[in-house]
């Protein structure tokens, strides 16, 4: 590990001796989330996300493969065979259930998170990689949920399927072609259900491998916290087992509460009712709308009405991509040293609104496209891109931060202690107890 | 560097957004917001108030079994149900006697080959088939139904918003088109061969009404039919086509739950008593 006062592993168990001499896998475990890897001690809640993320991948993956088994990639039985995973299977309906709402949940973790690192300056050096392996998850987990939506072969499946496909339509001169090629045919059927439930199966595996990578860039310099101030001594770290396993296991506790709520108790909710229709090629729904995770992009993408220079659905498609590949770039484009954005006034305010602003293009995404959400997500769409592009380069450029702590340990002066303290057990500014 | 093509490409992002904004501003202004029938007179779905509908609800079998009867005897005739099977019905309190005289006796059988020549024919139903489709293809059901498609109904409560109150609202929302829609929108009465009915989405359903009058059903458990109750009935029993494990659903549901709080509680409190020394030491460094 990074950290020289890190607990270096040894085994006690004469067979993990064994083991560690020849394999060190025991070795790797206790770095990694054991009791060898120093956490800073001040992480709040928001620190819970990574984990539930983790687990929201893992849910996935396991109800995944069980659906796998009795689920069939064919246009003319697809539907019919989730139906039979409904009633016939033996807790097929859970399985499913789980499925898509875990996937609604994986999306719900990860956007805290994400918001967890824009506001505590996780992009920024030394946890850049940390941060670009993020998107290239998030991206990975959107092209998944997008191609697992299809296989239902429901109503919204197939016309969600010929809009996104159909945005590669709107590229110049290659455009259709891609399209079809993508497709395997001019529209969604077979061909594009096969290769979607191909690619489906495939591409979690593909996000578990990126979430290794990135598990181990973290832990290089470690994990951020609250204040944006590096570690500076033993005095600041607690090891990840027990402080942080035991604080996990509560954040998985109430994540999962949350969930089992959803699955069995509102587990159409996030869905849209015209998914129970079987596809029908010839018949269009009033109203095509992504799943509820999409919606700020597809607000992004029906933003732009105008042609100007390009024409207005390539502008659309181009903003689209542009507003989450942007995030790669955040390292560069915020140059203030000062991570957390408790310490930085300015931007704080701008931060709060870049959070008011996504729930208002979400709104309007999941809105009809008529007025007045057209226009809203068109000033919504403005600030947007304005935020990251604009705002951001010059608010580093021009603030003033407030004092940083000298250290972590130090920072309870300003209260971040009582933060992170389990409820009614922190607190301890203003009542000194003896150190142990 | 970076900050500054980051900063010339948010500009030309705002800028060509901002023409966007622009010319719908002027479009809305001169325009405004049209105003259609639907917009207007489309109702959502009155409460049906059926058992299953509060969070922890079940459903009431005798209802069900009701609603079963009004499907077998006024919707079976156009509406097919291919996601349910005779011996699912067994779930309604019907025994496995029951059960098989029902497949046995209903009015369409299922579709089968002559064991002699190999044509096409027909066989009784048994308890283990689906419920056979009331038209053999689309073209079929379509001539019979002035061109219209009796959708299935299996899943008809989970494929429409607020499905199991839209399906006694539809049902009970039949009525003459309204004097002030036409009033206003003169140009969309009612076409001969459509009903009128606010809850359905574009307000001209191309169904007659199927449920006339009280009586029409005689329920085998002597409960007045009235058109309200049949229509009550009949979406209780959609609402169990659509999702026939609600119950078995909800009971977990409420096991995962205790077990989930008790879980939660006990990591919580073992993560204060982990936690209770660390953080006391904190303000000392």
């Amino acid at each position: 590990m990074s950290f020289p006062w890190a607990n270096h592993y040894q085994p006690k168990n004469p067979f993990m001796k064994y083991l560690d001499e020849r394999l060190p896998l025991p070795r790797l475990v206790y770095n990694a989330i054991g009791g060898g890897y120093p956490v800073p001690r001040n992480l709040n809640y928001l620190w819970n996300f990574g984990v539930l993320a983790g687990l929201a991948l893992v849910i996935q993956i396991v109800t995944g493969v069980v659906l796998a088994m009795h689920y069939a990639a064919n246009g003319a039985v697809a539907f019919g065979s989730i139906e039979r995973i409904m009633r016939d299977v033996n807790w097929g309906w859970m399985l499913r259930y789980m499925h898509a709402n875990g996937a609604s949940f994986f999306f719900i973790v990860v956007y805290i998170h994400i918001f967890r690192g824009l506001y505590y300056g996780s992009y920024k050096q030394p946890r850049e990689m940390v941060w670009i392996l993020g998107i290239v998850i998030f991206l990975l987990m959107m092209a998944t949920a997008f191609m697992g939506y299809v296989l239902p072969w429901g109503q919204m499946s197939f016309w969600g399927a010929k809009v996104i496909t159909g945005l590669f339509g709107a590229i110049p001169l290659v455009g259709e072609g891609l399209q079809t090629w993508l497709l395997g045919g001019f529209a969604p059927d077979n061909a594009a259900l096969n290769r979607f439930f191909s690619l489906h199966y495939l591409l979690p595996f593909v996000i578990a491998g990126v979430v290794m990578l990135k598990i181990w860039a973290l832990h290089i310099p470690g994990s951020s916290n609250p204040t944006g101030v590096d570690v500076k001594g033993p005095q600041d770290t607690v090891p990840f087992h027990p402080y942080y396993t035991a604080k996990d296991g509560f954040g998985i506790g109430v994540f999962l509460i949350l969930f089992t709520f959803m699955v069995f108790f509102a587990p159409n909710y996030l869905g849209h009712p015209d998914n129970y229709i079987e596809a029908n090629p010839l018949s269009t729904p009033a109203h095509i709308v992504p799943e509820w995770y999409f919606w700020p992009f597809y607000a992004i993408l029906r933003a732009f009405t105008v042609d100007f220079i390009l024409p207005a659905k390539l502008w659309g498609v181009i903003a689209m991509f542009a507003s989450i590949l942007l995030l790669f770039f955040l390292t560069w484009i915020d140059r203030s040293p000062v991570r957390s954005t408790s310490y930085r006034p300015l931007y704080k305010w701008f931060f709060w609104l870049l959070v008011l602003d996504i729930l208002v293009l979400g709104y309007c995404g999941g809105a009809p496209a008529e007025e007045p959400f057209v226009i809203i997500s068109q000033i919504a769409s403005i600030y947007y891109f304005a935020h990251f592009l604009v705002i951001l380069p010059i608010v580093s450029a021009i603030e003033r931060p407030k004092p940083l702590p000298n250290s972590i340990s130090e920072s309870v002066l300003h209260g971040e202690e009582r933060e992170s303290a389990p409820l009614g057990a922190g607190g301890t500014f203003g009542k000194p107890q003896p150190a142990e | 560097m970076a900050r500054l093509i980051a900063f010339l490409v948010g500009l030309g992002f705002c800028l060509v957004l901002l023409v966007s904004v622009v010319t719908g501003t002027v479009a809305f202004v001169k325009e405004g917001k049209p105003e259609t029938a639907e917009h207007e007179f489309h109702l959502h779905p009155k409460e049906a108030g059926l058992s299953f509908q509060s969070p922890l609800g079940r459903f009431d079998r005798a209802q069900l079994q009701r609603g079963f009867q009004v499907y077998k005897e006024v919707c079976a005739g156009c509406h097919s149900l291919k996601f349910v099977a005779f011996r699912n019905l067994e779930d309604l309190g019907y025994t496995e006697a029951e059960v098989k005289a029902i497949a046995d006796q209903w009015a369409i059988q299922s579709p089968s080959i002559n064991p002699e020549t190999g044509e096409p024919a027909t066989r009784k139903n048994l308890p283990s088939d689906s419920f056979p489709t009331p038209y053999p293809n689309e073209v079929a059901a379509r001539a019979a139904n002035n061109n219209a498609l009796p959708p299935d109904l299996s899943l008809m409560t989970k494929a429409r918003h607020d499905g199991s109150n839209y399906v006694y609202s539809l049902l009970t929302g039949y009525a003459e088109q309204p004097e002030e829609l036409l009033k206003k929108f003169p140009e969309v009465k009612t076409p001969s061969g459509l009903y009128y009915n606010p809850y359905f989405p574009n307000l001209n359903i191309a169904m007659p009404p199927p449920l006339i009058s009280d009586g029409q059903v005689t329920y085998a458990d002597g409960t007045p039919a009235t058109v309200d109750q049949m229509a009550k009935d009949v979406s209780a029993f959609l609402s169990w086509t659509a999702e026939p494990k609600l119950e078995a659903r909800r009971s977990t549901g409420l096991a995962v739950l205790i077990f989930l709080i008790a879980f939660t509680t006990l990591a919580y409190m073992s993560y204060r008593n982990i936690w209770a020394g660390k953080k006391g030491a904190l303000a000392h460094g």
